[in-house]
């Protein structure tokens, strides 16, 4: 049991590149929000942004891990992966900037809206990365 | 809790019911629980798809319908009816056959739901152009489906359609053409022959809408028996009655009710998904992306739509074929003389039924949260998952909840007892906190007194 009673932590692994579970971690931090009785449109907001971001780690990491912290005030959703690593942050940040092969772009992926969108949808969004070490992702939504 | 949102169609009879938890285990929603060797339903979370109708192994679940001599009461006396009926007959039997009994059997015009169809393909058309941006627009037809979305994906209240089905269509036009005819309302009795309980629940309190324009419901295996029996006496229906002007269905109408009927009449990227776990899946699913270039969404709570409504008496697979090639040989015929009869009579009304044709709002009534307080609900959250710990997780359904995890909610609810699981018992006997006494109390609780009498032994 946790000490803090107002908090509670979860846990989900993410494999890189397996797209077929993809969306896992999403799902239950959905039901969890539905069962807290969150807002329905800040539970769309998370979910898309989560979504997103846990694709990122799909598509890029070798692994990664997706740490939830949630209470009554906010939920803070980590996702810290181990992969190559984000070398111009800013530039991933610009709507449009992607590194995906034209091969890519015609199946739908790497559009460059990964980084945009989540930033759009959170309430709070904090981005590191090591080149050849990882990522990490960090965004926070208001619940009330 | 006390606030009771929907009216069902689906009755539990006490009386009947063996407490076999079979109705427990396929309930999508997980609504209902096993307490004192009975089925009992959570009203707010049955959703009227019918699953436990069809698991059911002694009739203990009913479908309520209107008792058929109401139908006396008035003396203009319509059947609406479903073309899915028509499909439930061998091929032998032609439509016009079914039509004379229905004649036969007090009914004094029989009209297809179907030919709603027309004036509400071009509704939705025209409500996708002026509401594209919310995508995908999901269709209002199967009423299972809409009470689904409202309890399960309350977020997806927003993209349904909120126009009327060709059901509450047809009614509307038929009771407004005989108004117009000189019939007074009070003597109109429009009865519909339902394949499903949905449909009876959407008519007694329909959703998003608050009057009907129809009278009663009458089950469509009612009638399939009543029709068939008439036929095998030797009341073929031929010579019995003569037949008011044949309004014969245009192929896609005939078709709007199975699997692909609307979609493949709708612009754009559409898909069509049948069966409620299917339509779940796919759901939860398209919940969690913001962009789907899906412009439009059949759903339909049935295995092959409303030709697997649980009050069908006909194969499924059968029913969709026959009305194919029912549809097929319309295509051939055409035109016929009828057609341009209803048709032309409906284009009259067009200004009238477009007018009507907008529902009122679907509001999300979720039923996954575990409080309304959120203070409270996280620490019920808590208190499921700690729950879990020490639950198995084999969701043997012992308890009396369908799952672990179902009963671990109903423990934080207060609506149940740790326990109520079995492992728990052996566990706390060991320990000597439980006597096997106290325990086989809590099973005969939770599983009635005579499973434990002396069948055998």
């Amino acid at each position: 049991m946790n000490q803090d009673s107002q908090s509670m932590h979860f846990e989900y692994n993410v494999e890189g590149g397996n797209f077929s579970r993809a969306g896992y971690a999403s799902s239950e931090i959905k039901k969890l929000l539905k069962q807290l009785n969150v807002d329905m449109g800040i539970i769309k907001r998370t979910v898309v942004g989560c979504y997103e971001a846990e694709v990122n780690v799909v598509a890029h990491a070798y692994t990664g891990t997706i740490y939830v912290d949630l209470n009554t005030e906010s939920i803070t959703i980590r996702f810290q992966d181990e992969g190559p690593g984000i070398p111009d942050i800013d530039q991933a940040m610009v709507e449009g900037f992607s590194t995906a092969s034209s091969k890519v772009r015609e199946m739908g992926f790497g559009a460059g809206m990964g980084l945009p969108n989540i930033k759009k949808n959170a309430d709070q969004m904090k981005i590191s990365s090591i080149v050849g070490k990882g990522t990490t992702l960090e965004i926070t939504m208001l619940l009330q | 809790m006390a606030v009771k949102y929907f009216h069902h169609a689906l009755k539990f009879r006490k009386e009947v019911c063996i407490g076999c938890s079979h109705c427990m285990n396929v309930c999508p929603t997980q609504a209902i629980r096993i307490q004192g060797g009975k089925a009992e339903l959570t009203d707010n979370r049955c959703v009227d798809c019918g699953k436990c109708y069809r698991a059911c192994p002694v009739g203990a679940i009913i479908v309520e319908q209107d008792d058929f001599s109401r139908i006396f009461e008035f003396e203009h006396r319509v059947a609406l009816i479903p073309n899915v009926l028509m499909g439930q007959f061998p091929e032998r039997v032609s439509i016009n056959q079914i039509r004379s009994v229905l004649h036969e059997l007090g009914f004094t015009h029989i009209f297809e739901v179907e030919h709603g169809t027309r004036i509400l393909e071009g509704a939705m058309k025209e409500y996708m152009l002026r509401h594209g941006q919310r995508k995908p627009l999901i269709s209002t037809f199967c009423p299972a489906i809409v009470r689904l979305i409202q309890v399960r994906f309350p977020g997806l209240t927003d993209n349904l359609i909120l126009l009327k089905p060709p059901l509450d269509i047809a009614a509307s036009y038929f009771r407004k053409k005989l108004l117009d005819e000189g019939a007074k309302n009070k003597e109109i009795g429009i009865f519909y022959i339902t394949p499903c309980a949905a449909k009876i629940a959407a008519v007694k309190s329909p959703v998003g809408d608050d009057t009907s324009d129809i009278n009663g419901v009458i089950n469509m295996d009612f009638i399939f028996n009543k029709v068939y029996t008439s036929m095998k006496q030797g009341h073929t229906g031929k010579n019995a009655c003569q037949l008011p002007s044949l309004f014969a269905l245009q192929p896609e109408e005939m078709l709007w009710s199975l699997t692909e009927g609307e979609s493949s009449r709708m612009p754009g990227r559409s898909l069509a998904i049948d069966e409620i776990s299917n339509v779940i899946e796919f759901l939860e699913k398209m919940e969690n992306e913001e962009n789907t270039d899906i412009d439009f969404l059949e759903l339909r709570a049935c295995d092959q739509s409303c030709a697997g409504g649980i009050l069908t008496s006909g194969n499924r697979f059968f029913t969709v074929e026959r009305l194919r090639n029912q549809a097929c040989e319309v295509k051939l015929e055409t035109p016929e003389n009828g057609v341009t009869d209803v048709t032309a009579s409906m284009e009259v009304y067009r200004n009238f039924l477009m007018d009507n044709i907008r529902v009122k709002k679907v509001l999300p009534r979720s039923m996954e949260k575990l409080d309304e307080d959120m203070k409270q609900a996280l620490l019920k959250m808590q208190m499921v998952r700690d729950i879990m710990e020490s639950l198995p997780s084999v969701d043997c359904g012992l308890c009396g909840s369908p799952t672990c995890n179902a009963l671990a909610q109903d423990i934080a609810q207060g609506r149940a007892e740790i326990t109520h699981c079995i492992f728990i018992q052996k566990k706390y006997e060991q320990k000597d906190w439980l006597s096997s006494r106290e325990s086989l109390e809590i099973l005969k609780d939770i599983w009635g007194e005579e499973k434990f009498g002396s069948r055998k032994n």
